[in-house]
């Protein structure tokens, strides 16, 4: 298959013929399924602990949404032969995780259960960064090669506007409040620089993912993003973007991975055939 | 065949949407596509939201609806990603029971970006606001009518953004 032919792949099976492009397609599904689910996870967490009654209800919303979102790439990676969305989700390794370190960072001190000192800071920034990201790259995939995928794409675009305008309003009106709100978002970013940059990654197969029409480069995609994030904050902070924990693309996590793991596993391996 | 099609239209009718009782799944505009092939019947069906919780509800219950016509000996329901829902594909009927329920249906021809105001679904006063984008489902919001002082739902507008 050569660049510029313009081939669509419609099935499954098609995908299947070509090895290269089978991979580079796991890859790229890995990375969209694993991010959804890890920062919807994080959002969970939050439940019942949002600065108020409203943002209950409509942070549990959105993570109830962007988990939709999860499975539906779960989906077709289980349609791929991936095995069931289920086990995709709760019973892989960390080190078959793909999606990027600075989603699985847990909200803050303490625990869900006990003494939880989250940061709100860290959630406005965080989803206001993954949301204006996930919003590119979805853009960039509704043009993929591989049809099944730019559907999905198409149809969690029509959602996810509400998600990132959620976010948006969250952080200009922090962003612009008080000197505390604006210090500890800035504390936040600052964070976020050092972290975020294996976020716009695409792991090993980036070339292959570009070559194949599945997706565009990662500098253009870190382009745009940076574009649209410079036009939020006025000024971009002068240090390069870093992944200061390495690069979940390839498979590198930390220790808040394997926190989140054991609490979303724990119903899933206590009865694993359970049907809900 | 018009028949069994139109039976089927008859039962698909008749199967609610699990959290918007009294609006069915075709007023919805949730049914894509139905085959007949001897006995069996193959629906095609578009999902709401992604995240919607009520989605193997509404297979299940699809299915058993239609099982339930004499006729047909097993009925397969699909979810397809193909054809994309939007909100336009609510029928009159659909806007009509919605409203009934308290939830104001969607504006009709809404571009994306664009202004969203909304009638109450009580007293048809566009004196409302918003309290919340996020309601108690995926697909609503909850609003507020300052002229006849209920508190109401919404759906939101959800439309193809990249056509």
């Amino acid at each position: 298959m050569e660049r510029g032919e313009e081939k669509v792949i419609t099935s499954a099976e098609q995908a299947k013929q070509d090895p290269t492009y089978l991979q580079a397609l796991k890859e790229l599904l890995y990375q969209l399924a694993d991010d959804d689910f890890l920062v919807s996870f994080r959002g969970s967490e939050w439940l019942g602990l949002a600065p108020h009654i409203e943002e209950d209800v409509a942070f549990s919303s959105i993570t109830q949404n962007t988990m939709g979102h999860a499975l539906l790439f779960y989906q077709l990676l289980e349609e791929l032969g991936e095995g069931k969305v289920d086990v995709l989700a709760h019973d892989r390794k960390p080190s078959e995780r793909k999606n990027a370190i600075y989603l699985e960072k847990k909200n803050g001190e303490g625990h869900y259960t006990e003494e939880p000192y989250y940061d709100w800071a860290l959630t406005v920034v965080r989803n206001y960064f993954y949301e204006t990201f996930k919003k590119i790259k979805l853009e960039a995939i509704t043009k993929s090669s591989y049809q099944p995928l730019a559907n999905v794409a198409g149809k969690v675009l029509m959602e996810q506007p509400y998600h990132l305008a959620h976010w948006k309003l969250w952080f200009e009106q922090l962003y612009n409040s008080t000197d505390d709100a604006r210090a500890r978002l800035q504390t936040r970013i600052a964070e976020a620089w050092e972290e975020f940059g294996d976020v716009l990654e695409l792991g090993p197969y980036a070339t292959e993912m570009a070559h194949f029409e599945l997706m565009i480069s990662e500098v253009e995609l870190r382009d745009r993003w940076l574009e649209e994030i410079e036009l939020m904050l006025g000024t971009l902070p002068s240090r390069t973007l870093g992944k200061k924990y390495g690069s979940g693309r390839e498979g590198e996590h930390t220790s808040d991975l394997d926190q989140a793991i054991e609490i979303f596993q724990d119903v899933y391996v206590s009865d694993e055939g359970a049907v809900w | 065949m018009q028949e069994q099609l139109d039976e089927i239209q008859a039962v698909l009718k008749t199967v609610d949407d699990p959290e918007l009782p009294s609006v069915s799944v075709f007023d919805l505009g949730m049914v894509h596509d139905v085959k007949v092939i001897g006995g069996s019947v193959f629906i095609t069906m578009t999902p709401t939201f992604a995240g919607c919780p009520a989605l193997d509800f509404i297979q299940r219950d699809v299915k058993k609806a239609v099982e339930e016509l004499e006729w047909v000996t097993d009925c397969e329901v699909q979810f397809s990603f193909q054809q994309k829902w939007s909100t336009d594909a609510i029928t009159d009927e659909g806007k009509h029971q919605l409203k009934k329920h308290g939830v104001a249906p969607p504006p009709e021809d809404f571009q994306p970006g664009q202004k969203w105001t909304v009638n109450c679904p009580y007293c048809e006063s566009n004196y409302t606001s918003m309290d919340n984008v996020f309601g108690p489902t995926a697909c609503r919001s909850i609003l507020y009518c300052q002229a006849c002082k209920n508190p109401f739902e919404a759906m939101k507008p959800v439309v193809d953004y990249m056509s």
